[in-house]
């Protein structure tokens, strides 16, 4: 018997809601049986990897602050990932943001104003845009590979940061640590409740969500961008010029990763040390594939990655399972997602042998 | 005697179309034998099971009087059987050469097999340079590599799906008696076409499909056109309507002393082009594919700048360098020759590619799409341009080739163009649909506008052109009157124009004897 896959005429509607039921029911199959072939009781890891985090307050406020940045950021890629963008620099715009937002909230001469937060948030955006705005420029005016560009620019931000929280910009009252001083309450969001560090950044990612639904979904850009990536030579055919998708899908995961790490440094960071971010701007591009490019699967996406970042941690505190193990557990449920997907434009048809 | 092909009722059902009920007929050696239709007739389907690209869901095929049983295209190949598909199954990013060795089963040394294809290709007066990459390569030349991969196999059937329509009439005949040659050989060929009077000329004997059913079978050389043509489509066809052309006192396109460097180095530059097109007319441009259409049309649509505004105008207006946007913004309408990634985004539905050129007739409001609207634009074109389509709710790519084109011209038309550029407008497209298109182009200058039309179809322009300019390596003739100019005259053209230098490309073009 042998078999060919191919592609399907049209993209399956059924298997495009029962793709991710069929990967998280092979996932939770195969993860216990790694869980109980290690000796470890598959229920009670599996609780402690999705149910345990969120069954406290603490919990779910973790839980949602983890995945605001993750989604947020994962919005502003997808603009460009649409337009076959490839912005995966999206960590190094997230650091400038950062940077120059704790830099307005360090030196703003008035620290007490009310404008201090807004002016983070316009500086965070903008240095976002500006570090993606050289990948853009180099694309659409020299034809360099955003992707090579993007990726080296991170590493750039990353060392730029940590050369200023070890140099200029170290809390001179700081015990030697590399960090910068506290940010001024002022320049700061506040928690909604002291106990937790949920704050009112949430609120961006969910405008963003929305602003990224209606760009994509409803209107003429967002339709000029999605042709650019699907057919380029129809793009230049009916004269959309390649170079505003490139600017736009790159300007605006820059924004969105600059916002993000300002909301980072002005919400639980509170400062500047040489290791700000988790990850979060590399997760946001798997994020951005998991919800297919769609701002509401982008949502769920996020809220998938970051209670898969707590569970993680979850059954490393309570179970003493090794990190490895959880690592590879996230692994399979990404691997399972993704490979669920593949059915919805593709199939596997069984090749009879005989004519 | 054994046929050298036989089928017995073959069936293929897809989801929710018979491609082929209970189809039977045999091919003798040595018999040159025709399969006529109308796109979605079956053809394709057909061929594709007899070369083993498809599986029949019943019936039997037997060659030689054997039963093929387990049956791919490396096992027809292995049986003699070979193909040139009308969708050339060639990989993009290799040369000619590489191409070829990739479907010889034999080891191989690509030397000797690029001396092998220029040998062959320049004695059936088909010139290829093995080396040139097949990306760069036009419609034209990929179908003349496929045709030189399977004659370098010596087939004992080769099946040809529309091979003629990018061939000069000069090299028509030389591949006719090629195929004669072939054929005395002892070489069986299946020739799909929708050319009647090929047909008649070449083949010995003819079955005709209609909607998946053999509706006939023919010796085409004892019957009318009418009557095959009846057979095809169910009906008669329709009479062309041509009103003498009224041509308007300004050219709407000028051409002036236009020159381009080639897009790459495969491609052909452009020397020194000058014509015009008039309201009211239509004028062709002939050609064999790959002699500068190609960057001929991107520079008059705008997907190709020029760095001197001036040497082309539409309506006075100087638009080298004006972009594919600005120029429909004044009334350019251009339909290209690749459907499905240039003239329609494959995936998308074709209410969104309603909008790919459409978004000027009010479908896009505060930058935001109005969806309603988009959708009963498509539809609109789906109804008035009679496409067979699934609502404005299909993609592109679920569409036949025939029935995308009519949506591609149908949109264009719709933004109601001074100026329209049509490229192949009837490549690979049924009789039936192929009439219609036609007139619609005829109805559309008669009404005023400019209509250029690119084609590699020599009857098609003499059908529906006023006049015609042929191309030949980057330099475009004259303008000749249709009325009195004639096949032979064209033909030439078509080869010899700038064929007197003395570089190399010139010289294997213009070998015609």
């Amino acid at each position: 018997m042998h078999f060919r896959i191919e592609q399907r005429p049209e993209p399956s509607a059924r298997m495009r809601v029962a793709a991710p039921i069929v990967a998280t029911a092979l996932t939770l199959l195969v993860g216990s049986i790694v869980f109980a072939a290690l000796g470890h009781s598959p229920l009670a890891t599996l609780h402690a990897f999705f149910i345990a985090p969120l069954s406290s307050m603490n919990g779910l406020s973790e839980w949602l602050l983890k995945a605001s940045p993750l989604i947020l950021i994962a919005c502003g890629l997808a603009v460009g990932f649409r337009a076959n963008v490839w912005n995966i620099g999206a960590e190094g715009q997230l650091i400038i943001g950062a940077i120059a937002a704790s830099g307005v909230g360090l030196f703003y001469p008035d620290p007490e104003s009310v404008l201090l937060l807004p002016l983070m948030f316009v500086a965070g955006a903008l240095a976002g845009m500006g570090w993606a705005a050289i990948p853009a420029f180099l694309r659409a005016r020299m034809n360099t590979n955003e992707i090579l560009v993007t990726l080296m620019l991170t590493y750039i931000a990353v060392l730029f940061l940590s050369w200023l929280v070890h140099g200029p910009w170290r809390d001179p009252a700081g015990f030697n640590y590399p960090q910068t001083a506290l940010l001024p309450p002022a320049a700061m969001f506040e928690p909604f409740d002291y106990a937790y560090r949920l704050n009112g950044s949430v609120f961006i990612t969910v405008v963003a969500v929305v602003a990224m639904w209606l760009f994509t979904d409803r209107s003429f850009l967002g339709y000029k961008m999605s042709v650019s990536g699907a057919a380029p030579l129809a793009a230049r055919y009916a004269g959309f010029r390649e170079s505003a998708a490139v600017w736009t899908g790159l300007l605006a995961g820059g924004a969105a990763a600059g916002i993000a790490g300002m909301a980072e440094a002005a919400g639980p960071l509170g400062q500047l040390s040489s290791q700000i971010s988790p990850g979060y701007g590399f997760a946001a591009i798997i994020v951005a594939f998991i919800g297919r490019l769609n701002a509401f699967g982008i949502v769920l996406g996020g809220l998938l990655m970051s209670l898969l970042f707590l569970g993680g941690d979850s059954v490393q505190m309570t179970l003493g399972l090794p990190s490895a193990l959880t690592r590879i557990f996230q692994g399979i449920l990404l691997f399972f997602l993704l490979a669920a997907d593949f059915f919805i434009f593709y199939r596997i048809r069984p090749l009879r042998e005989h004519a | 005697m054994t046929p050298r092909l036989e089928l017995r009722n073959i069936c293929k059902t897809y989801p929710g179309v018979v491609a082929n009920d209970d189809i039977s007929m045999s091919i003798a050696p040595g018999e040159i034998h025709a399969v006529l239709g109308e796109n979605g007739a079956g053809k394709s389907t057909l061929m594709k099971i007899i070369y083993g690209a498809a599986q029949a869901d019943s019936g039997t095929i037997r060659c030689d009087g054997q039963l093929v049983e387990t049956h791919n295209p490396a096992s027809s190949r292995a049986l003699g059987i070979e193909m040139v598909y009308q969708h050339f199954a060639l990989f993009e990013s290799v040369t000619v050469v590489e191409n070829i060795a990739l479907s010889v089963s034999s080891t191989f040394h690509l030397d000797s097999l690029a001396e092998q294809i220029t040998e062959l290709s320049q004695r059936y007066g088909m010139p290829i340079d093995p080396y040139r990459r097949v990306h760069d390569l036009s419609v034209g030349e990929r179908q003349r590599v496929e045709i030189v991969r399977c004659l370098l196999q010596a087939p004992k059937l080769l099946i040809l799906d529309e091979p003629t329509s990018v061939l000069t009439p000069q090299a028509v005949v030389k591949l006719f008696e090629t195929l004669r040659q072939l054929a005395a050989e002892g070489c069986s060929i299946l020739y799909i076409s929708h050319k009647l009077d090929e047909v008649q000329e070449l083949c010995d004997s003819a079955t005709v499909l209609r909607n998946g059913r053999v509706t006939g079978t023919a010796r085409p050389r004892e019957s009318t056109s009418v009557a095959l043509a009846r057979m095809m489509v169910g009906s008669d066809l329709p009479e062309m309507r041509l009103d003498p052309a009224t041509p308007s006192p300004e050219p709407v396109l000028e051409v002036r002393n236009l020159s381009a460097p080639p897009k790459d180095r495969y491609g052909i530059g452009l020397k020194d082009v000058s014509f015009t097109v008039h309201g009211g007319e239509i004028v062709g441009l002939a050609g064999v594919s790959g002699n500068g259409q190609a960057e001929l049309i991107s520079l008059l649509s705008g997907e190709r700048l020029h760095s001197q505004a001036d040497t082309i105008r539409i309506n006075g207006q100087p638009v080298g360098r004006l972009d594919a946007a600005g120029r429909r913004r004044i009334g350019t309408a251009f339909v290209p020759e690749e459907r499905l990634g240039r003239g329609a985004v494959p995936p998308h539905a074709l209410w969104e590619n309603g909008i790919l050129t459409g978004h000027r007739n009010g479908l896009v409001r505060n930058g935001l799409v109005n969806r309603p609207k988009a959708r009963d634009f498509a539809g609109a074109i789906i109804e008035r341009f009679n496409v067979k389509a699934n609502g404005p709710g299909a993609s592109a790519q679920s569409l036949s080739g025939g029935n995308l084109q009519k949506f591609i011209v149908g949109r264009e038309i719709e933004l109601a163009p001074k100026l329209f550029l049509v490229s192949q407008p009837t490549w690979g497209v049924d009789v039936g649909a192929a009439a219609f298109l036609r007139q619609t182009l005829i109805d559309l200058s008669r009404a005023g506008a400019a209509v250029l039309v690119v084609s590699e179809e020599l009857d098609e322009l003499f059908e529906i052109c006023d006049r015609l300019l042929v191309i030949c390596q980057g330099q475009v003739s004259a303008p000749l009157h249709t009325a009195e100019t004639d096949r032979e005259e064209v033909g030439l053209l078509m080869t010899r124009l700038g064929g007197q230098g003395s570089d190399k490309r010139s010289g294997e073009l213009a070998l015609q004897d």
